[in-house]
């Protein structure tokens, strides 16, 4: 084995981490607008490594295996891309090249100057986070895993404040800190690991490791740590002001992407380092956290005013939805963790997730360039103006919501079967809620865009047809992760939608989510109902107003720093006493 | 009390500082400073268990010493980039404090 260097095809995963540091270490040097140019030449090269990856990954039909120098672990550092890994991979360049084109317009270099700052540091930290991206997918061991984390949370950090306003800075700092808070976290677990296991190589830890005082430990702060990071609900404090702010084609970033890597990680630690020490309470604590940041999420999104921030709070009920497969992947014993049905579920969700996401973003953004403003309540004509974006925005919105035909769908739908081949008939209501609730913020925005306005009262800026397709492109590309169904997951799941039962459940989903953005928007919808009708309708609007208001305060309250830095304490606790007790299925 | 239970039982001191410190300390330098105190905390631990898990006729696990290089040079760099945010902050706002976000438009 010593001098083998892993798999044959294994050099091109070195290589998909290489290529976005190399293209960005060129930049530096080559300086001024020569940035733009070599990160737009290695998007296509990335996407070109990570489709001969997958197919290098289906002809050897295993994982593919590189070995650092030529040394195995446990001394050595492998690079290993199994099926999750590639899948990400892919989906993660796909969304790069999206962003890309839409960012040539918001980030190119005046012709006039020769460096201007801001496109500067954009195009060089675009490739700094697909670098580190790629580093966490392929990463064997758990140490490497966090240094491709943190060089995570170092590009992301200067993307937030690329504007440099004082409200920028403020998120910046505070996501800075808040996730180093995490990392240390993250560590302390994987020293501990060491020094029980003597590695922290991924296959060699998995075969070693026993559901003892040592590993519960680790994985309690471990996963805390890591949650901090991915900003799951209530450790969101630096989400919606960092994503919010931030220019649009960084939020994409921030939001389709960045957060991926962390919960990436947990889906790591939890289904192949430690599947036997996951308990059924863990599991299920993990994925009721994702239930509330649905709940909270999405009613706050609702609440908001102006459109990047919903689609900002969006982002954290989103991430809700990708913590529900935990309990989940459970095997027929219901004591270890499996890949199986839920955690292609979950990943579905998550490519689905970066893809219509960063569409969201970036629609949004053009909206604000072309209005100069955000603000839901005066979208009024924008949907003749802009109708591509407009466009964009609703399929983006269509394929987060899970009806047919996405790829969330097929996600859901491989979800809601593991929810009833195990009897946990809960978490099947929390996944046709949180669809209608994300069908709620759709309808309050185009409910606004589609209302007309005279011509003359409207002054629309030209924004970049380029920016408008990518972005209609991403939201495409999300539905049409639906064909998935075709290669390689299991046919059956792919009903027909105009059946009768699918036609309803969409219907209901819809009728649901207007019947929420009705009764939870800031602002009425409608014109004031007539008297008569009001008095039992106005009462619900008031209990809906008032469950409006309270999540908004639950959510300012959890986002102050003492109540996240103390939160974050009491779910590693948590976590470990769950862990130590919940065995029981 | 053999030489590595002491120096777990000062990391484990250093961390709880760190942590108690990252908790109240209000202003983002002394979080910082926290931070690197409770970074430090994990660094010894990982140094006694190094020596615990020495092999026969040698002083101490190497491993664990290369990754907390490793480990130093991360945290140097997000204490660099952490402060470089928040010189930029002082700079464009004249203060330094997380908390007085708008009361509505956040």
């Amino acid at each position: 084995m010593a001098l083998s260097t892993g798999t044959h095809a294994g050099a091109l995963l070195a290589a998909a981490v290489l290529l976005p540091f190399v293209g960005m270490l060129l930049g530096v040097l080559l300086g001024g607008r020569q940035v733009q140019r070599v990160a737009l030449a290695c998007m296509p090269l990335g996407l070109a490594l990570a489709l001969g990856i997958t197919v290098a990954w289906l002809r050897e039909g295993q994982t593919l295996v590189y070995l650092l120098g030529g040394w195995a672990p446990p001394l050595g550092i492998a690079l290993r891309a199994d099926g999750l890994a590639v899948a990400m991979l892919l989906a993660v360049a796909a969304v790069v090249c999206g962003i890309g084109m839409y960012a040539r317009a918001d980030f190119a270099t005046p012709p006039d100057v020769r460096e201007s700052r801001a496109a500067f540091s954009y195009w060089l930290l675009l490739m700094a986070v697909w670098g580190a991206l790629n580093l966490v997918f392929v990463s064997g061991d758990l140490f490497t895993l966090y240094v491709a984390l943190e060089l995570l949370t170092f590009a992301g950090v200067p993307l937030v404040c690329l504007a440099g306003s004082g409200e920028t800075l403020r998120a910046a700092l505070r996501y800075m800190l808040f996730a180093l808070c995490g990392s240390v976290l993250y560590l302390l677990g994987a020293v501990l690991l060491y020094g029980g296991y003597g590695t922290l190589d991924i296959p060699l830890l998995a075969g070693a490791v026993q559901p003892g005082a040592i590993a519960r430990t680790a994985l309690a702060l471990m996963t805390a740590g890591l949650l901090a990071k991915t900003a799951l609900f209530p450790l969101h404090i630096w989400l919606p002001p960092a994503h919010g702010g931030a220019p649009a084609a960084a939020s994409a970033v921030l939001s389709a992407l960045v957060i991926k890597g962390s919960w990436f990680l947990v889906l790591r630690l939890w289904l192949d380092v430690m599947p036997g020490v996951v308990t059924w309470a863990s599991a299920q604590l993990l994925a009721g956290l994702g239930a509330t940041a649905i709940v909270v999420g999405s009613v706050v999104a609702l609440r908001q005013e102006r459109l990047k921030l919903l689609v900002a709070y969006s982002t954290v009920a989103q991430i809700g939805y990708l913590f529900l497969m935990f309990p989940l992947a459970f095997d027929a014993t219901g004591n270890v963790l499996v890949h199986g049905a839920a955690s292609t579920g979950g990943l579905l969700q998550a490519v689905s997730h970066a893809t219509a996401k960063a569409a969201m973003f970036m629609a949004a953004g053009l909206v604000y360039a072309a209005l100069g403003h955000d603000r839901i309540a005066d979208l009024a004509g924008i949907a003749r103006a802009l109708p591509v974006t407009v466009l964009a925005f609703v399929l983006a919105g269509i394929a987060l919501m899970g009806v047919v035909p996405s790829g969330a769908y097929l996600a859901k739908k491989l979800l809601l079967d593991a929810a009833d081949g195990s009897g946990q008939w809960w978490w099947t209501i929390v996944l046709q809620g949180g669809a209608a609730f994300t069908a709620a913020y759709v309808v309050l925005v185009l409910g606004s865009a589609l209302r007309r306005r005279s011509a003359a009262l409207m002054q629309v800026k030209r924004v970049s047809r380029l920016a408008e397709f990518a972005a209609l492109l991403l939201a495409v590309g999300s539905l049409a992760l639906a064909l998935a169904a075709l290669g390689p997951l299991p046919g059956h799941l792919v009903s027909n939608p105009l059946a009768p039962k699918e036609l309803a459940m969409t219907l209901l989903v819809l009728v649901g989510g207007a019947l929420l953005a009705l009764g939870l928007s800031r602002a009425p919808l409608l014109a004031a109902p007539r008297p008569a009708a009001a008095a039992p309708a106005g009462r619900l609007r008031q209990a809906a107003l008032a469950l409006g208001i309270a999540c908004e305060q639950a959510d300012r309250l959890v986002r102050r720093w003492s109540f996240a830095s103390i939160g974050l304490l009491t779910l590693a606790a948590l976590f470990g006493a769950l862990l130590l007790v919940g065995r029981a299925t | 009390m053999n030489v590595e239970t002491l120096f777990a039982l000062c990391a484990c001191a250093l961390v709880g500082i760190g942590l108690y410190g990252l908790i109240v300390q209000p202003h983002p330098l002394r979080k910082l400073v926290a931070f690197n105190i409770m970074g430090s905390g994990v660094f010894v631990l990982f140094g006694a268990l190094a020596k615990r898990g020495a092999a026969a006729g040698m002083a101490a696990d190497p491993v664990p010493q290369a990754l907390l290089i490793t480990a130093i040079v991360v945290a140097f760099a997000a204490t660099a980039v952490t402060v470089a945010v928040l010189l930029r902050l002082i700079e464009s706002t004249a203060t330094a404090s997380l908390a007085n976000e708008p009361p509505s438009g956040e």
